[in-house]
């Protein structure tokens, strides 16, 4: 099986390198369209900044293409937030492959922001989560976020409920860290892996 | 609902971890990547590393290592320690890191903390102030490893940081340090009040109580000890118990 990691500078993406090779899965970091179109599956991880990303994908011509991709895909994090419409952050144009904008929490003494820490899950709706049980904890790092729509496969609540897993045909994405998310995290991607 | 972390500090130097490590079962107690694996199976909820290698080799030895704990350990996890430039920051992320703390080179020069947080975006930055409490000037931020007062106060300088990009506070008490009386309540509020970002409060830790009265009393977001958990005088899953059944949500 061929894994594509999507190389766009965008941010920590060893860590998902190494959590692949805990699974015993090999993956290559890559920007080359057809290395990129002929993989069996598509990891688009992502840190940092919603426009300065969308740059990069742009100067690649991985906005034209990402969105054609058919294998299954999975967004991680900025990598889920650049697969919308547009982001408050910098009012950056993204990817329009999921219908929803993205939208900056708001900040208070009890709500902090970045949203950052072990949350739970709920609203399970994905064979993604299989395995997974309803208050499954994983580890967001987040300050920007997708609200609840058709499209949402999990929720986690800040204190409002907002999309912590969405999905549009072949395209899943997680707004959360499943690399560094302990067993859970491990369980989603190798679910991931044997779609 | 997002739960309260807890956060194991592991002081290195060069490349291995110092301080006195009690634990049966453990090969190689100055093992960093065997320890950090023990605290995440235990259910720590990230790790900090804190370097303290004061030689040229340093830098080396610290992405060597931040490779390897990477390459191990499925929770986030922050390097600390003598980290001066973009280019030392780069090299820890590229590597696995998660987050870097920043605390002397950022009171050199507080224009740091934007540069990093432009580049590398603030989830990924944290700024370790340590600070002591004197009459008659309150709580005052000190630099170099503790050496030197700035003369700065730390609510401000705390705030500063945030404005400036930090994406977490580190503010350890160092009047609490070591004694093992509990956090520093009334500075751990008073920051966590005065920035919109997460306070990870560490100094003076002895007890699961303190962790109850460091979430319950001040805001904190987050704790972080180290002899306690060294040392096995509280172990994770029992903090994490007790926290639960005092109503603090946390990962168990």
């Amino acid at each position: 099986m061929e894994i594509a990691v999507i190389d766009y500078k965008g941010g920590n993406v060893q860590s998902v390198l190494f959590a692949l090779d805990r699974l015993g899965v090999e993956a290559t970091l890559t920007a080359n369209h057809d290395a990129i179109r002929r993989a069996d599956k598509i990891l688009f991880p992502g840190e940092g900044e919603a426009a300065s990303a969308m740059e990069e994908l742009r100067a690649q011509g991985l906005d034209q293409l990402l969105p054609t991709l058919t294998q299954p895909f999975l967004g991680i994090c900025l990598g889920m937030q650049l697969l919308g419409q547009h982001s408050e952050e910098n009012n950056a144009d993204l990817l329009g492959i999921l219908p929803f904008d993205v939208v900056r929490f708001p900040a208070s003494v009890d709500y902090k922001v970045p949203h950052m820490g072990w949350n739970t899950l709920q609203e399970l709706r994905s064979p993604l989560f299989a395995g997974l049980r309803e208050e499954d904890y994983v580890y967001f790092v987040h300050s920007y976020y997708a609200p609840v729509g058709d499209y949402t496969i999990a929720q986690a609540a800040y204190p409002m409920p907002f999309s912590a897993a969405v999905q549009h045909k072949n395209f899943y994405a997680v707004q959360f860290h499943t690399e560094k998310s302990g067993p859970v995290g491990t369980r989603i991607l190798e679910n991931f892996i044997r779609m | 609902m997002l739960t309260k972390r807890i956060i194991p500090c592991l002081d290195v130097k060069d490349g291995r971890t110092v301080k006195g490590v009690r634990f049966e079962g453990l090969r190689d107690a100055g093992d960093p990547v065997a320890l950090a694996s023990r605290y995440a199976r235990e259910g720590a909820d990230e790790l900090v590393f804190l370097d303290i290698t004061a030689t040229n080799q340093k830098r080396a030895t610290l992405v060597a290592l931040v490779r390897d704990v990477a390459r191990e350990l499925d929770i986030p996890f922050t390097v600390g320690g003598g980290i001066g430039t973009v280019r030392d920051v780069e090299a820890l992320l590229l590597n696995g890191a998660d987050k870097v703390s920043i605390n002397s080179a950022a009171l050199a020069r507080p224009e740091l903390i934007d540069e990093l947080a432009r580049r590398f975006g603030s989830q990924c930055i944290v700024v370790a102030a340590d600070a002591r409490y004197h009459e008659p000037d309150g709580w005052q931020i000190y630099t170099r490893a503790g050496t030197h007062n700035t003369g700065l106060d730390a609510v401000a300088w705390c705030r500063e940081a945030a404005d400036r990009g930090a994406g977490e506070i580190l503010l350890t008490s160092m009047s609490n340090d070591g004694t093992k009386d509990g956090f520093a309540l009334d500075i751990t509020g008073a920051v966590s009040r005065a920035v919109s970002v997460p306070v990870v409060a560490s100094g003076g830790a002895g007890s699961k109580q303190d962790f109850t009265h460091v979430f319950q009393q001040a805001h904190a977001d987050a704790g972080l000890a180290a002899s306690i958990f060294h040392f096995g005088e509280i172990g994770i899953r029992e903090l994490k118990e007790h926290l639960r059944q005092d109503g603090i949500p946390v990962r168990l």
